[in-house]
C-alpha cells in the first residue's frame, strides 16, 4: 500500500519535471539545429559562433552586468542604512516607511515602469536629456532597496540588542560597537539582499522596457527586440549559454554551503 | 545605533522615485492634454472593460490550475526526506532563472506549427490550433508562474506537525478525514499567499498574450504598454485602475491570511 502510493508520487513528481523542463530542453535541442525552422537539418555550432560575433547581444550583455553590479551594490548600501533607521523608528512612522517601501514590490511592474517613464520624460523636458543608462540605473535601485529594507530588518529584530550595549560598556565607541555588534548579526541578511537585487537586475524587463529610451539596450531587451523581429537560432545558443552559466552557478552555492554546514557540524 | 538618520537618503529617494511618480499617474489620470482637471480619461477606458474582465479571469484560471498543480506536488515535497525535498526545491526554482521572455519563447518553440508537438499530434491525425487562444495564453502562465505557488504551499505544509497526522490517524480517521480535518485548514495560509503571489504578476502581465495569443486574447498589460504610445492620460487612467484592484485585493488577501494564521 505505502509503496503503491511512494510510485504514484514518483510518477507525478515526473510529470511536473517534464512540464517545467520540456520547453527548456527543445530549446537548447534547437540551439544546435542546421536549420532555421523547426525541421530538425543536423547537427551544428553555427549559432554559437554567429552569437558570439554578434556586437550588440555582447554590448547588451555588458549594459545588463554593468547596471546590475552598480544598482545591487548601491540599494545593498541605501537599504541596509534605511533598515538600521527604520529599526529605529517609532510604531506609526515605522508602519507608514515600511508601507511606502513595499510600495514597488506590491505595484504591478507595468504600473512602477509607467510611472517611472512619466516622471523620466516630464524631467527630461524640462531638463533636456533623454532616457538610457541613468534613468535604467536609477529605476533599478528603486525597485531592488525594498528587498534589501525586506532582508536585512528581520535580523535587525532577531538580534539581541544587550550585546550592542555590552560592547559600549566594554569601552567601545558607538561605531566601533556597530561594527563590531550589530554588522556581523545582519550580515547574512545584506549578502542575500544584495544577491536578490543582483538577480532581479540582472533579470528585469518590463521597468527596463520603459526607462531604457531608444538606444539603451539591456540582455532581456535586445532578446525580445530579435525576437520581434524574425526568430533565430541565435537566442536559442544565447539561451542555452545562459542556462548553464545560472546551473553551474547554482551548484557551486549549494556545494559550498553543504559543505560549510558539513564543517559546523564536523567542529560540535 | 539609536539614529534614525542613516534612514534619511532612502527617505529623499523614495519620496522622488516612489511618491512623486505615483502622483505623477494620478495627475495624468485626472487631466487632459492641456492640463486641466477631466476625468475623461476614465470614461475613454471604460472602452477596455472588457479587456480588463479577461486578464482577470484569465489570471483567476492559472492561479486555480497552478493551484492543483502545486498542492499535491507540494505535499509529497513536505511528507519527504531533506535531501529529496532540497533536490526538488531546486529543480523547480531553476526554470525561474531564465528571463521570462526566453521562457515564453521556449513555449512558442514547443507549440509553433510544425513544431515537436504538432508534429506529434499530426502522427496521430491531430491537427488542432495550438497557438493563439486563450489556452495556450493561460498554459504560459501557469509555466511562469508555478514555482511561486509551489513556495509557499511547501513552507506552510512542512509546518505541519507530523503528530497532528498522526493522532487523528489513531483516533480513527481515514486518509480523506485527515486531509479534511488536519491538513488543508493547516495550509489554508499557503494558498492564500500563492494565491496572491501568482494572480497580482499573471493579471498584470504583458507580452505572455502577444506571444501565445492570438489578436483577441490581448491583456490589460498589452494595453496600457500599446496605449501610452498614443495617450499618456488613459494609459494613466488605465494603469491606476489596475493598481488600485490590485492594492484592495493584496489587502484582503493579507487580513484573510492573518486570519487564518491566528485561527491556525
Amino acid at each position: 500500500m505505502k509503496k503503491k502510493r511512494k510510485i504514484g508520487s514518483k510518477i507525478y513528481i515526473a510529470l511536473v519535471m517534464l512540464f517545467l523542463y520540456l520547453p527548456i530542453a527543445v530549446l537548447i535541442l534547437y540551439s544546435f539545429n542546421n536549420g532555421k525552422t523547426s525541421v530538425w537539418k543536423g547537427f551544428t555550432l553555427k549559432w554559437y559562433y554567429e552569437l558570439f560575433n554578434n556586437s550588440a547581444i555582447m554590448t547588451s550583455l555588458y549594459n545588463t552586468v554593468i547596471v546590475a553590479v552598480i544598482a545591487s551594490i548601491v540599494s545593498t548600501a541605501l537599504g541596509t542604512l534605511a533598515a538600521v533607521g527604520i529599526y529605529n523608528m517609532k510604531k506609526p512612522v515605522r508602519t507608514v516607511v515600511t508601507n511606502v517601501s513595499n510600495v514597488p514590490i506590491i505595484n504591478p511592474e507595468i504600473v512602477t515602469g509607467v510611472s517611472f517613464m512619466l516622471l523620466f520624460t516630464f524631467l527630461g523636458n524640462i531638463f533636456n536629456f533623454e532616457m538610457g543608462f541613468w534613468t535604467v540605473l536609477i529605476a533599478h535601485i528603486s525597485f531592488c532597496t525594498p528587498y534589501v529594507v525586506l532582508n536585512v530588518m528581520p535580523k535587525l529584530r532577531q538580534m539581541d540588542y544587550s550585546i550592542y550595549e555590552a560592547a559600549l560598556d566594554l569601552g567601545c565607541n558607538q561605531r566601533q560597537a556597530f561594527m563590531k555588534t550589530v554588522v556581523p548579526e545582519i550580515m547574512p541578511g545584506v549578502i542575500s539582499g544584495l544577491l536578490m537585487s543582483f538577480t532581479y537586475s540582472l533579470d528585469d524587463f518590463v521597468i527596463t522596457y520603459f526607462t531604457r529610451g531608444a538606444r539603451f539596450q539591456t540582455l532581456p531587451i535586445q532578446i525580445y527586440t530579435m525576437l520581434r523581429r524574425r526568430i533565430s537560432p541565435t537566442i536559442n545558443a544565447l539561451s542555452t549559454l545562459l542556462f548553464v552559466v545560472t546551473i553551474t552557478i547554482l551548484i557551486i552555492v549549494n556545494v559550498r554551503e553543504y559543505r560549510a554546514e558539513k564543517a559546523r557540524y564536523a567542529k560540535l | 545605533m539609536k539614529s534614525k538618520a542613516p534612514a534619511i537618503p532612502y527617505l529623499i529617494w523614495m519620496l522622488f522615485f516612489t511618491v512623486v511618480p505615483l502622483v505623477m499617474v494620478v495627475y495624468y489620470a485626472f487631466t487632459d492634454k492641456s492640463g486641466s482637471f477631466t476625468l475623461n480619461s476614465f470614461v475613454d477606458s471604460l472602452f477596455y472593460t472588457d479587456v480588463f474582465i479577461r486578464s482577470l479571469w484569465i489570471a483567476l484560471v492559472s492561479t486555480v490550475i497552478c493551484l492543483v498543480i502545486a498542492y499535491p506536488l507540494s505535499y509529497i515535497m513536505s511528507r519527504s526526506n531533506g535531501r529529496t525535498r532540497t533536490a526538488i526545491t531546486m529543480m523547480i526554482m531553476l526554470p525561474m532563472w531564465m528571463n521570462f521572455i526566453l521562457r515564453i519563447y521556449a513555449w512558442v518553440l514547443l507549440l509553433q506549427n510544425d513544431g515537436l508537438v504538432d508534429t506529434a499530434l499530426k502522427i496521430f491525425g491531430l491537427d488542432i490550433p495550438l497557438m493563439g487562444n486563450a489556452g495556450s495564453v493561460i498554459l504560459g502562465m501557469v509555466y511562469n508562474y508555478l514555482p511561486f505557488m509551489v513556495l509557499p504551499l511547501h513552507s506552510v505544509m512542512l509546518k505541519i506537525d507530523g503528530s497532528l497526522i498522526e493522532a487523528a490517524k489513531d483516533l480513527g480517521a481515514g486518509k480523506f478525514n485527515v486531509f479534511r480535518k488536519v491538513v488543508f485548514p493547516l495550509s489554508i495560509p499557503g494558498i492564500i499567499s500563492g494565491f496572491t503571489v501568482v494572480f497580482v504578476p499573471t493579471a498584470s502581465t504583458f507580452l505572455v498574450a502577444q506571444y501565445l495569443g492570438g489578436t483577441g486574447d490581448k491583456m490589460i498589460g498589452d494595453v496600457i504598454e500599446n496605449i501610452f504610445q498614443r495617450d499618456k492620460n488613459v494609459g494613466s487612467a488605465i494603469s491606476l485602475a489596475l493598481m488600485v484592484i490590485i492594492l484592495v485585493l493584496v489587502i484582503v488577501m493579507n487580513k484573510f491570511g492573518d486570519e487564518e494564521a491566528a485561527v491556525a
